[in-house]
């Protein structure tokens, strides 16, 4: 089997998707890259359950009112799992805050990981623990930290890559521009993987935008660009590990953009029905890339029933540490509010800090 | 062994060079400070010293300039950016309020950024529009940011190693009108970040000023004493946080106070000072607090801007009506 390398496709993305999987989970004819390996895939398949798995508890609870809000990544397993997955532990992620798949996938806590939504503080774990930047809420600007981080990495002469995931509305923002703009010219280690959802909130991509791809907005930065299909793990996965490696060997920045869909809504908060037809989530129901990759694993003999339920009984337990850990109530101390301010309180901090504290009495 | 005199833009240079000598993760970058030196030649010399590595040229993007400092902050180094003119610093906005002011706070003090942004601030040197601004308000509002403003070289000096070594983010705002201003550099003074400084011992009144406001202040003080006034002035050289100290006890012991600044009076930082020395002092004011600023109006064309910034006329004229209750012991007359 011949393959195609980054550096041999150039720039452009090709027409059409990079897959491996066709929907019905069958191996593409003549693929770019390689397909993974069976543990590969299999892991694929494990987190990719447990991941939607966790996307629904966590939906669950916002409807308990246990999270104030819940942006759903249903539909998009291959995208969170398959890009993580492709990381090495020295490597950093930037995530939305759509990707809390991502960061369970990563390891995360998943309790620690819904800090952000449940309202106990803007963020439950500690971004060097896992090289996992904050959840970002502001559009793009992850994009820059992602570039920071990769470029001072290679100043300090160390091999990791970082990888950033936005959306397709991100990609509207000026802040994605000047990221590409200076990962180009510093050629530095970073992987920009677009999850394009197909909406930026209720706008779909034809008013969001007017090139052939997003993938083609990597051109004229100098950034070799590749469009995946989204909803095929494996194609994700081979797709990102290329790019990582690419950038760990020095051969600079990515830009990935993966077609996939939002199953739910932008948020539990948004009503779809007013912006999309329900025929095109049918449509997308049919690409579910779980199904895929389940489809495939079976055809191979890698997936049985007793493996299939063995997993789903996996995804029940972590759904169950979830819902207790979401389920205890935490009562943020409200000292707290004043000690990360500055490294030393300020001495308006300190006053302000004791009128709260007497307040409480 | 006399100290050396040096420009505010040398003083300042001196200092960049020290701190990377000092540190291998302090690194200097922004906008044609590479070989040009910077548009003030503040960074004059720095990267053929030190090399690209360190001190290197950045893709013209203010916003992608601080986001990629956050980000190399994040992964342990200490970036000194240069925004080049205070109204090109807008397009960063985002990233110093919502990342750089915030990270610590959001990651519950397991993420710091120290990162230095220097913005050469504020008029009369003739520039045209967007390069004049005096934009301190907005990054003093900001909860989880120093602002830092020198008002003499040797403040200038040892405010930005201050501010390097200080693991919160910094806006460090030089005044372009003092930048070739000359003075005594004493590199062993310290300075200490957060404090004030009585810049001009007086009985009568204090006069509050910063960065480019402090020689004017110190003039009007000349000027004053020949009206029979015995000014004090206190240069407050840290905007954020606020260093009620020592403002609060020079007022205490003058009992009148103004405060002169640049930027436009309505919202501006001559409001919160006016406002903290009201609530802590009142009882020891013979007059009210006044301000002069300047005006509420977009910074005005080179050939207008000598009327809208504050110089030593104007601030004499607001000490003059301070005056007003001479005769009244204790109670404030009206005009």
């Amino acid at each position: 089997m011949t393959t195609v390398t980054r550096s041999e496709r150039g720039l452009l993305p090709a027409a059409e998707p990079l897959a491996l999987l066709t929907a019905a989970g069958e191996p593409v004819p003549a693929p770019v890259l390689p397909m993974p390996g069976d543990e590969v895939l299999l892991d694929l398949h494990r987190r990719m359950v447990l991941g939607r798995r966790f996307d629904a508890q966590a939906t669950a609870l916002t409807k308990q009112g246990r999270l104030a809000v819940y942006p759903s990544s249903r539909g998009q397993e291959a995208c969170e799992v398959g890009a993580v997955l492709a990381l090495d532990e020295r490597d950093w992620l930037f995530p939305t805050y759509r990707d809390s798949v991502a960061l369970v996938t990563r390891g995360v806590d998943p309790v620690e990981t819904l800090t952000l939504l449940q309202g106990g503080w803007h963020l439950g774990y500690d971004p060097y623990e896992h090289r996992v930047g904050p959840q970002c809420t502001p559009l793009a600007t992850n994009t820059l930290h992602a570039v920071g981080v990769a470029h001072a990495a290679r100043l300090k002469g160390e091999d990791s890559v970082a990888l950033v995931l936005l959306g397709d509305g991100a990609t509207s923002e000026g802040d994605t521009h000047e990221a590409l703009n200076f990962a180009g010219v510093w050629q530095a280690p970073v992987v920009f993987l677009v999850q394009n959802n197909g909406y930026a909130i209720s706008v779909p991509m034809s008013k969001q935008n007017a090139a052939p791809s997003l993938a083609h907005k990597g051109i004229g930065y100098g950034v070799p660009s590749v469009l995946v299909d989204g909803n095929d793990p494996a194609a994700v996965y081979a797709v990102v590990r290329d790019a990582v490696r690419a950038a760990r060997e020095g051969g600079g920045p990515t830009l990935i953009e993966a077609k996939t869909y939002r199953i739910e809504a932008h948020t539990n908060a948004d009503d779809a029905n007013r912006y999309r037809d329900p025929s095109e989530v049918a449509y997308w129901l049919s690409r579910d890339p779980l199904d895929r990759i389940e489809a495939y694993l079976r055809s191979r003999g890698l997936l049985d029933d007793a493996r299939r339920d063995a997993v789903l009984a996996e995804a029940e337990a972590f759904a169950a540490k979830v819902r207790d850990g979401m389920n205890a109530d935490v009562a943020p101390d409200p000292a707290e509010l004043f000690e990360h301010v500055y490294a030393q309180p300020t001495p308006a901090l300190r006053e302000q800090a004791a009128q709260l504290a007497e307040e409480l009495r | 062994m006399t100290a050396p005199t040096l420009s505010m833009a040398g003083a300042l240079n001196r200092g960049l060079a020290d701190a990377l000598d000092a540190d291998d993760r302090v690194l200097v970058f922004g906008e044609d400070v590479g070989p040009l030196g910077g548009v003030f030649r503040v960074t004059d010399g720095l990267a053929a010293r030190f090399g690209e590595r360190r001190v290197f040229d950045t893709p013209l993007a203010e916003s992608g300039i601080v986001g990629t400092a956050i980000g190399m902050a994040m992964n342990g180094l200490r970036p000194v950016v240069e925004m080049q003119f205070d109204a090109f610093a807008y397009p960063a906005f985002e990233q110093i309020t919502s990342h750089l002011a915030k990270l610590r706070n959001r990651t519950r003090g397991k993420v710091e950024v120290p990162v230095v942004i220097r913005i050469p601030y504020g008029g009369g040197i003739g520039g045209v529009e967007h390069h004049c601004d005096s934009s301190e308000m907005y990054y003093t509002h900001t909860p989880g940011l120093r602002v830092v403003t020198p008002g003499t070289p040797e403040d200038a000096y040892h405010l930005l190693r201050a501010s390097i070594d200080s693991p919160d983010p910094v806006i460090f705002l030089e005044p372009k009108r003092l930048y070739w201003a000359k003075s005594e550099v004493d590199f062993a003074a310290g300075v200490p970040v957060d404090r004030a400084v009585v810049r001009r011992e007086g009985a009568d009144v204090t006069l509050i000023a910063y960065g480019p406001m402090v020689p004017v202040a110190l003039e009007t003080a000349d000027a004053a004493r020949e009206e029979g006034w015995d000014a004090e002035v206190v240069d407050l050289r840290t905007l954020s946080p606020f260093d009620d100290e020592t403002v609060a006890a020079s007022v205490r012991k003058t009992g009148r106070a103004v405060v002169v600044h640049e930027a436009s009076g309505f919202c501006g930082y001559g409001a919160e000072v006016a406002a903290r020395l009201t609530e802590r002092c009142f009882h020891h004011l013979h007059a009210p607090i006044l301000r002069v600023t300047g005006y509420d109006i977009p910074y005005p064309p080179p050939k207008l801007e000598e009327h809208h910034l504050p110089n030593v006329d104007r601030v004499l004229d607001a000490i003059a009506r301070l005056q007003w209750d001479d005769q009244v012991d204790g109670v404030v007359g009206v005009a």
